[in-house]
């Protein structure tokens, strides 16, 4: 049974498509990867699940399901208290993630006690519990902190706190690491990883870089032009990519066993393959 | 540490451009051709009263003697007498000036509250007609002065729809139980509402024509600064986190949008401030300004000088303060 | 997006055209006011007097929008007060505009003492109620025009000399400026050459809303009578006039109110709509 299920969905920018056809789906406690270069749409169905689309980004077709429960079919006002309280965002850029004019503390507890109802004093040990688990010395003061007191490794650890906060079923972490230094990269990696295997919440990872799914995703969807290429097992992805785009994708990526072997730039000739993949969708669905 | 040096080095400018404003007054007000002695005596008044008046005065020495012999006394708070008058000129300027600053706050209280719901509501229509329509009553607001203004509402609630007072600033027929002049604090205080009510009535209209044009500026800036927060992460995390649009930009959007406005709501204060002259004269309000001109008219100079002077430290004190204010909203300046 | 941009656009250029229509017809009224004006402006006539406008019961067809208190003509006192007004908006507005924008240029490009000068200078100014200081100065001066030109120039240079001192520093700061010193030519024929048209469109604007301010200072200086010898026909006086008899004789205050805020809103819509003009990446 599966927590998140995305169906045919289709969004536009004016007449020019952003999402073709997307169907995926992540099963509670699973961790998926979801995998492309940028402007594939990748971060696009990140924010079309938690309903922060940019305005000019209209949804024409599909259905987002979450726990059972149709996204699309809701009153904005009950879909965006559904979205509260099952899922999260894990953010991009912890250094603009976070209010520079709200103490953090605050920024922790607030969905626990606006939206879900909990009493002021709950959510404040909640949240201090939270900043032990993700190793964060003198959780106290650092509630009492404004962001800019903090560094951007303790930021992005805050902000996976807040994130696991109301016990979320699914968690949407949009490139989480891509603004972190290379060593901060691998610990914040390493605490995902454990907080998700400790509270089973289901994972929906959203990153370009192939080395960071290997280590932390079980299952994997490729996305170009805002189609899905390929959705598969992590090991047979690795083993025996489907897709000739993957394959490329694939061998273009450093190995981290072997980091000195040369790299081969995806080859023009499978972009064009996907490009006219592509053509043939849009034809078939009207868009010239 | 730093917040002191930042106090001292305004002080320290301020008393510059205080003593700047002294000297151009004073001297520019001595190449005035009519002259005072000659009004304040009846006509065929003999050339001994005149010397014995400009002996009284000061009038007889020379002019930097007497900007010395002024400054002296300003210093011990002394700003000479009023020549028409013939009472001290600071009990003259301090019983006006509560007058002034009353309808200032009220002014900018309201062009906060007009402001702040256009900048607000235009963020919470943005991209819809009705955002463009805000777009545009503050466009006209802004080209406007608050002269205008204070004639276009004298016609629409003074004549068209007569529901307030357009001149004065309390009804003459009131009993006044006062014993400051800072009336409209007071009648609440003394939970004198009938007065109150009355005053409001009174200043509505000035302290609306005040308002206007500030109130478009605080609009146009705060929707703008509020448009640009609204795109930042922070704002998107807290939509996740199951908060509607209204929340999103008061709580999380707002705060720091507010920063950039306030500054700028300081010097366009003072400039409120300045307003007040012909705004007073305009709805016969008597606070300092409707002095100022009957003392310019008068050619009253002892006058003139403390009520600009005044005026000056007046806008330099909102300066500092909104600099001040500025230092201790920020956190990041706060914690240095 | 792109129909709103246009939408917007248009909205701009139709406010243009308002603009430069009024004060078209303004300028046309104040040049040929001897042949327009149904009467003469000053003409008094006190058994015609608070005459209505055209379409009230009792009006006179030679006074098509009334008279006032002396029977003097609303219209013909209007077309000749746009003189008085064009004329202050024109001088003023000029004379201010090269003092001032001669001052930031110079303390914005050269630097050093000429600007620390300068800038106190404006600090100083800024310190001071600009209305009080304009009566101030007419109280000095004595009335007349040529007091409320003198006035306004006075009082309104640092508007000019702020902007501009700051335009000139961020463009004496561009790589084309340091390239034509390095190839060695004279500061201040760089100062004409390379910095002057860089701000040019910036000083048209200013002036564009200078002209605005100065109509309207001088409307205030003869509300409060210190403009010019008070049987010249003045917006200003006009309206101090319709202000005290305004609950007998609504028009003497309305119609020149009308054409004083028209005038100073085409000013500033004007000089908004070049701005845009100007720099069209601002919108």
């Amino acid at each position: 049974m599966s927590f998140l299920t995305i169906e045919n969905l289709n969004a536009e920018v004016g007449p020019a498509p952003i999402l073709r056809d997307v169907s995926l789906s992540v099963a509670a406690g699973e961790v998926r990867g979801l995998v492309g270069e940028s402007g594939a749409g990748k971060s696009m169905i990140g924010k079309a699940v938690l309903g922060t689309l940019p305005s000019a980004i209209e949804i024409s077709s599909g259905r987002i399901v979450l726990e059972g429960e149709d996204l699309q079919a809701m009153r904005p006002r009950d879909r965006r208290r559904v979205i509260g309280a099952k899922a999260a965002l894990i953010p991009q850029d912890p250094l603009t993630a976070l209010n520079p004019s709200r103490r953090v503390g605050p920024q922790i507890t607030d969905r626990l006690v606006d939206i879900l109802g909990w009493t002021r004093h709950d959510a404040q040990t909640r949240a201090l519990e939270l900043l032990d688990e993700v190793q964060i010395p003198e959780p106290e003061r650092v509630m009492r902190a404004y962001p800019h007191e903090l560094s951007g490794g303790m930021r992005q650890r805050i902000l996976i706190a807040s994130a696991f906060a109301a016990e979320p079923k699914l968690i949407i972490a949009d490139e989480p690491t891509t603004a972190l230094d290379v060593t901060v990269q691998k610990q914040i990696l390493k605490l995902i990883k454990q907080m998700q295997a400790r509270h089973g919440t289901a994972l929906l990872f959203v990153t370009h870089d192939l080395g960071v799914v290997s280590k932390i995703c079980q299952s994997l969807t490729v996305l170009y032009g805002g189609k899905v290429l390929e959705d598969t097992r992590i090991g047979d992805f690795f083993a025996r990519p489907a897709h000739p785009y993957s394959a490329a994708l694939l061998a273009a990526t450093p190995k981290y066993t072997d980091p000195a072997a040369s790299l081969t730039p995806v080859p023009e000739a499978v972009i064009d393959g996907v490009r006219a993949e592509i053509e043939a969708f849009d034809r078939m669905h009207g868009h010239v | 540490m730093t917040l002191i040096r930042r106090i001292l080095l305004r002080l320290l400018t301020m008393a510059i451009t205080l003593f700047g404003v002294a000297v151009i007054v004073f001297f520019v007000i001595r190449v005035v051709p009519g002259n005072p002695i000659a009004m304040m005596l009846p006509p065929g008044a003999g050339e001994e009263d005149i010397a014995r008046l400009k002996a009284l005065y000061g009038l007889d020495k020379t002019i930097p003697e007497q900007f010395v012999i002024w400054l002296s006394g300003v210093l011990q708070g002394d700003f000479g007498t009023s020549i028409t008058t013939r009472q001290p000129v600071l009990a003259l300027v301090l019983s006006r000036l509560p007058a002034t600053l009353e309808l200032s706050v009220v002014a900018l209280v309201i062009a906060v509250a007009i402001g702040g719901t256009l900048a607000l509501t235009g963020t919470r229509m943005r991209g819809t007609r009705s955002e463009g329509a805000i777009d545009v009553a503050n466009g006209m607001a802004l080209s406007v002065p608050d002269f205008l203004w204070g004639l276009v509402l004298i016609l629409l609630f003074g004549v068209l729809w007569p529901v307030f007072h357009i001149s004065g600033r309390v009804s003459p027929s009131l009993d006044l139980p006062f014993v400051t002049n800072f009336y409209l604090f007071e009648s609440v205080l003394r939970l004198r509402f009938d007065i109150w009510a009355d005053l409001v009535a009174h200043m509505f209209m000035p302290a609306l024509a005040l308002a206007i044009p500030l109130a478009a500026i605080i609009a146009q800036l705060l929707k703008q600064s509020l448009k640009e927060t609204m795109h930042l992460d922070y704002v998107t995390l807290s939509r996740t986190k199951g908060y509607g649009e209204n929340h999103v930009i008061t709580r999380e959007a707002l705060p720091n949008a507010v920063l950039p406005t306030l500054t700028l709501i300081g010097v366009q204060f003072t400039f409120l401030i300045g307003g007040t002259v012909i705004i007073e004269r305009l709805f016969s309000y008597e606070g300092l300004g409707n002095m100022a001109i009957d003392a310019v008219i008068n050619r009253d100079l002892p006058l003139i000088q403390g009520i600009v002077i005044l005026f000056a430290l007046i806008f330099s004190v909102v300066n500092l303060v909104v600099d001040l204010t500025y230092a201790a909203l920020n956190p990041r300046l706060r914690h240095g | 997006m792109a129909d709103g941009r246009s939408q917007v656009k248009r909205r701009a250029g139709a406010r243009l055209w308002l603009s430069a229509t009024w004060l078209g017809l303004l300028v046309l009224g104040a040049v040929f006011a001897p042949l327009i004006a149904p009467q003469d402006p000053l003409a008094q006539d006190l058994f015609g007097a608070r005459l209505p406008p055209f379409w009230e019961a009792g009006a006179d067809a030679a006074f098509p929008l009334g008279s006032d208190s002396l029977g003097r003509d609303v219209l013909s006192r209007i077309i000749h007060g746009a003189r008085i007004a064009l004329g202050v908006a024109l001088i003023a507005g000029t004379l201010t505009c090269l003092i001032g924008s001669g001052l930031g240029l110079i303390a914005g490009y050269f630097r050093g003492w000429p600007d620390m000068v300068i800038s106190r200078l404006v600090d100083i100014w800024m310190a001071f109620p600009p209305v009080l200081f304009a009566i101030l100065l007419i109280a000095v001066l004595g009335t007349g025009l040529s007091s409320i030109i003198i006035a306004i120039v006075v009082i309104d240079w640092t508007r000019f000399a702020r902007v501009i001192r700051a335009e000139a520093m961020s463009q004496g700061a561009m790589d084309y400026v340091a390239s034509a010193q390095v190839a060695g030519r004279k500061r201040f024929s760089i100062l004409l050459a390379e910095i002057l048209p860089n701000v040019l469109p910036t000083i048209v604007v200013l002036l564009t809303l200078e002209m605005g301010i100065a109509v309207i200072v001088e409307a205030i200086l003869s509300f409060v009578n210190l403009s010019i010898s008070t049987d010249q026909p003045t917006w200003g006086s006009m309206i101090a006039e319709g202000r005290l008899s305004i609950h007998q004789a609504w028009w003497v205050l309305v119609f020149p109110l009308v054409t004083l805020f028209l005038t100073v809103l085409s000013f500033s819509q004007l000089g908004e709509g070049l701005k845009d003009h100007f720099d069209p990446v601002l919108r």
